[in-house]
């Protein structure tokens, strides 16, 4: 002990215990506290897809302005024959309904579902008058069955996925029940290839050229011009690397504005075709070439920066072997540096691409149709995508369109999942290869 | 110390060379003769493997490394400013520390010297090429009937053997070994130094290391490097016949490392 | 790639190697030459998209304020943002800007910076590698899907807990919330990052003298990766201050000048969205006010990523 002339103390003896189980106890305590907050990552996460999963599924109650069973005396349509189906057509349509519908093809030639069909649209108009979550379906049915009672006695109750087969083949339409994404999933894949095209090789070129070239000196150190020009380009590297650190903080909205005034409306006689004859001329620069070259300049930066942690990664002693040899940088970098960097830089691009593929904003202001029926044909078509769809069916306050919003959710969910585990698939392949 | 034209492969001549403005090696004036072995030895940071990758230029991939002085090889100095540095690997290969064999299969790790320097002939030319070399290796015969292997997959040896007939592929002149046999076990370590005494007959060899054994058993002439107290340069303090070296030294401080005092 | 093995037969015999002609000077490698310049042109886009970026907000913005109607300290001070009647006042929109941020970091400090410090010093390896992806998978959601969520959950949520009538439908406290959510991951793993940077030799000296494992982490380890935290806090927030779709889904869609959390209120960047989502006809005011608003905007998200940027360096220098 150091002697002392103060009263200041260590606790002693017993005193020791208490205070160090008191402590523990704190620690413990606040263990807990760390520990929920990680935890409530987890429920937000799972809120989230039950939120999405349980507005996508649910129930519908419909109400037909006729009931079949009036029709058809208590039978079910499909058990009637063809000719009794077109005497209900003759009997309940108006004249110049059915004038119409001879035109487009005889009633006689047509198949019987085809009549069933037409009876279901023209005459029993069935109607969508109340929906239903899933968990309310689910756990709450009695009481919303009372309800429909009182309200809609007519009313049926049936369950609804609004995932389903014809939702994903279905264009565009103002009829929730008859909305599909067709023409946004073929926007979005539009949009990615192109986007992976122009990026994908950009990304790595700065890359490389960083991560390799950028100490190099091209010309003649001895002139004095020569000097000043290979410290302006080593300046200029500099530059670029600060630059795209910064680039990768601006929010995606302002690469909307950019992508607006340069792609849109500067370029506008490249990003429409109109330069190379043939164009949708409605699209004027609005097309999926000007979104993509918004999409690349957008996430380049994220690409950038991890193919040259990637290119970083690969053991200087393998270039030192390839220089031994008496190989070029060029060659060193085309047959030992990439291959070998592939995998990191694989990863890191499908990263980001599913980053582009979930962007909303910038293709909002760059001016993404929120109405188009028409498959994308080509770099300069107008053109739609699943985010887009997303965000113009939910800020509709209709339940239906909430619904539908829900079901493009997991859609565009599937595509990022799929997404990421071809990334992770290729990344093990392609190291398989290189060392089995 | 006279040297004459034809006898040597590589001749230093003042050489110094810079770590931006630290000099880690001065004014080393040293032959290295043609078709013989030669060994730089010394305790480490003495600057040895420096001097040993001045002679292919590979100090040239460390930024703001710079060299002073000449390095002769075939008249012309390696770092005469038309000189250049691809043209000079080509003819002076090296074989590294550690063995780094390329994640491609052994074929291809010996075929990519071959393929980058254009090779012009045909398929079965270049697997005869790819043969010899492995044989020239001592290699061929533990690997013949897996050439597809990856080159990570065989043993640490057999590795760097891997390594020294992929140099061999590009039929250098003059092959440079930077501590080739320090990752490696004492048979391994036999084995290298065998063949080094059968490639001798082609080659010229120059070899750094930190093993006095391996030196006084595999070598023909030994340099003794060591780095100068005041400003921690490393300079060449004798060159001589590795007999001479090991058992008359001139020089005090060699005596003194040779028998083990410092180091 | 032009070079050529002198010997270029394998038959050749091997004396052969001795008396090979030896050609050592440089040759000019064309191909090499432009391989160099075109990736030195690829780095450089990302130069062009900044000059282009800056030269686009400018030039609009500067006929944005040429316009008669619009004054520029009228724009930094007024409290009324309504282009049908020529008012040009930026301050609500920036007003509602700051309240969804403050609200997104009130939710992301506290959240992120906790699960940062129990994944790093108090979860096990195994229990980590299973959080972790989850709060990785959390940052891969789209932002439209938070929006989605935003204004089918939370704001349902609110208005069942504080009365529909306090609450309205569109609201900056339930954008606020939902962009808290959204930037909890960055924060966490970005902090997550900063402390396992700490030398584990600190760990060690503090429980070598008896101190508990939050203690060390409060007391050691938190103080060390401060400023690496304070750095990803202020990156979160310049990203909650440019997020879009979950406020122009959530906030509302009317510029109005409230502190009130529960009043809709339309933020910069849900009025960029808003604005040019509709029929924008080019040259028009409309359109020239999304620049200026842009410009205002990318000045307060660059000036917070320089100055997360500077922090991180000094971080640095600490450790070197």
């Amino acid at each position: 002990m150091i002697p002392s002339s103060s009263t200041g103390r260590l606790p002693q003896g017993r005193e020791v215990n208490a205070n160090v189980a008191r402590r523990q106890r704190y620690g413990k305590a606040w263990e807990y506290l760390l520990l929920t907050s990680t935890l409530l990552g987890l429920v937000v996460l799972v809120l989230l897809i039950f939120n999405i999963v349980n507005d996508a599924f649910g129930a519908i109650a419909t109400q037909s302005s006729v009931e079949v069973e009036s029709l058809t005396g208590g039978r079910d349509l499909e058990e009637l024959s063809q000719a009794e189906l077109i005497a209900i057509l003759e009997a309940e349509l108006r004249s110049r309904v059915l004038r119409n519908l001879e035109r487009e093809q005889p009633l006689v030639e047509r198949e019987q579902a085809n009549l069933i069909d037409l009876i279901n649209t023209e005459i029993v108009k069935p109607e969508i008058v109340a929906i239903y979550p899933l968990n309310r379906f689910l756990f709450e049915r009695s009481a919303i069955e009372a309800q429909l009672a009182a309200e809609f006695p007519r009313a049926e109750l049936s369950f609804k996925s609004w995932l389903s087969g014809n939702f994903i083949t279905n264009p565009m339409s103002s009829d929730p029940l008859k909305a599909g994404v067709r023409t946004a999933i073929l926007g979005s894949l539009w949009l990615l290839s192109l986007t992976i095209l122009i990026a994908f090789p950009l990304g790595i070129g700065a890359a490389i050229y960083l991560e390799e070239y950028k100490n190099e000196k091209p010309f003649d150190e001895r002139s004095s011009l020569g000097k000043r020009a290979n410290a302006l380009i080593t300046r200029a590297a500099g530059l670029i690397e600060t630059n795209i650190y910064n680039l990768s903080g601006v929010p995606s909205i302002i690469y909307g504005i950019l992508g607006l005034a340069i792609f849109v409306r500067a370029l506008e006689t490249i990003t429409s075709g109109s330069i190379f004859g043939g164009s949708d001329t409605t699209a004027n620069g609005r097309t999926i070439l000007s979104a993509a070259l918004t999409m690349t300049l957008l996430i380049l930066p994220v690409v950038i920066i991890s193919s040259q942690e990637a290119i970083r990664a690969v053991p200087s002693s393998l270039r030192q072997a390839s220089y031994g040899l008496g190989a070029t940088k060029w060659q060193t970098i085309w047959n030992i540096v990439l291959p070998n960097a592939m995998p990191g830089i694989l990863t890191g691009t499908i990263l980001a691409v599913s980053r582009a593929i979930g962007e909303t904003a910038p293709l909002i202001v760059i001016g993404a149709s929120t109405f188009i029926v028409t498959d994308p044909e080509g770099l300069f078509s107008k053109f739609t995508v699943l985010p887009i769809q997303i965000y113009n069916w939910t800020s509709r306050p209709q339940e239906e369109f909430r619904a539908i919003a829900a079901a493009a959710i997991m859609v565009l969910l599937t595509i990022l999942v799929t997404l990421n585990a071809t990334a992770i698939i290729l990344r093990n392949y392609l190291r398989s290869k290189r060392v089995g | 110390m006279t040297i004459q034209e034809s006898k040597y492969a590589i001749e230093a001549h003042g050489m110094s060379v810079f770590y931006g403005a630290f000099r880690a090696v001065k004014g080393v004036t040293l032959g290295i003769e043609k078709n013989r072995i030669t060994a730089l030895i010394g305790p480490s940071g003495c600057g040895k493997s420096t001097v040993l990758r001045s002679f292919n230029r590979m100090n040239d991939l460390i930024a703001g490394a710079r060299t002073e002085g000449e390095v002769l090889y075939r008249g012309q100095n390696l770092y005469a400013p038309d000189v250049d540095a691809v043209q000079v690997r080509r003819n002076i290969g090296m074989v590294f520390q550690k063995p780094n064999p390329f994640p491609k299969s052994i074929y291809d790790n010996i075929a990519y010297g071959p393929r980058i320097n254009g090779w012009r002939g045909s398929k079965s030319e270049l697997d005869e090429l790819v043969e010899r070399a492995l044989r020239d290796a001592a290699l061929w015969d533990e690997v013949k009937d897996d050439l597809k292997k990856s080159g990570l997959a065989i043993s640490g040896g057999q590795q760097q053997r891997l390594c020294i007939a992929r140099a061999l592929a590009v039929e250098p002149e003059v092959i440079l070994m930077d501590e080739p046999c320090s990752a490696l076990d004492p048979i391994s370590t036999l084995k290298i130094e065998e063949l080094m005494f059968e490639l001798r007959q082609n080659y010229t060899i120059c070899i750094v290391t930190h093993n006095m054994q391996q030196a006084s058993r595999a070598s023909d002439y030994t340099a003794f490097f060591l780095m100068d107290r005041q400003d921690r340069a490393g300079q060449l303090i004798e060159y001589g016949s590795t007999d001479q070296i090991f058992q008359s030294p001139r020089d005090n401080r060699t005596e003194q490392y040779i028998s083990g005092r410092f180091g | 790639m032009t070079d050529q093995v002198t010997v270029s037969s394998a038959t050749q015999p091997r004396r052969a190697i001795s008396a090979k002609i030896v050609q050592l000077q440089r040759r000019p490698r064309i191909g090499e030459t432009i391989i160099q310049v075109v990736l030195f042109f690829c780095g450089f886009v990302s130069i062009f998209t900044t000059i282009g970026i800056v030269y686009v907000l400018f030039q609009e913005s500067l006929s944005f304020f040429a316009d008669p109607e619009v004054s520029l300290s009228e724009f930094f001070t007024k409290t009324v943002w309504q282009p049908q009647i020529g008012e040009f006042g930026i301050l609500p929109l920036v007003n509602a800007t700051l309240l969804t941020s403050f609200i997104a970091m009130l939710v992301a400090l506290p959240l992120g910076i906790g699960m940062a410090i129990y994944l790093s010093e108090y979860a096990s390896l195994r229990l980590r590698s299973t959080l972790k992806p989850i709060i990785e998978l959390l940052a891969g959601i789209p932002t439209v899907v938070y929006g989605y969520f935003a204004l089918t959950f939370v704001t349902p949520a609110l208005r069942d807990l504080f009365g529909r009538d306090t609450v309205s439908i569109y609201n900056n406290l339930s954008a606020g919330l939902v962009v808290g959510i959204l930037i909890t991951p960055m924060i966490a793993t970005l902090s997550e990052d900063a402390l396992s940077a700490v030398p584990s030799s600190l760990r060690q000296a503090s429980f070598g003298l008896g101190a508990t494992r939050w203690e060390t982490a409060i007391h050691i380890v938190v103080p060390a990766a401060l400023s690496g935290i304070i750095a990803a806090a202020i990156i979160a927030m310049s990203r909650a201050v440019g997020e879009t779709m979950v406020v122009a889904l959530a906030a509302g869609a009317s510029p109005n000048f409230t502190w009130n959390p529960f009043q809709p209120a339309e933020t910069m960047t849900g009025h960029i969205a808003r604005i040019s989502g509709g029929d924008l006809s080019y040259g028009s005011i409309d359109y020239r006010s999304i620049f200026a608003i842009g410009l205002v905007l990318f000045f307060v998200t660059l000036i917070l990523n320089i100055a997360s940027r500077q922090i991180v360096r000094r971080f640095r220098e600490v450790y070197e």
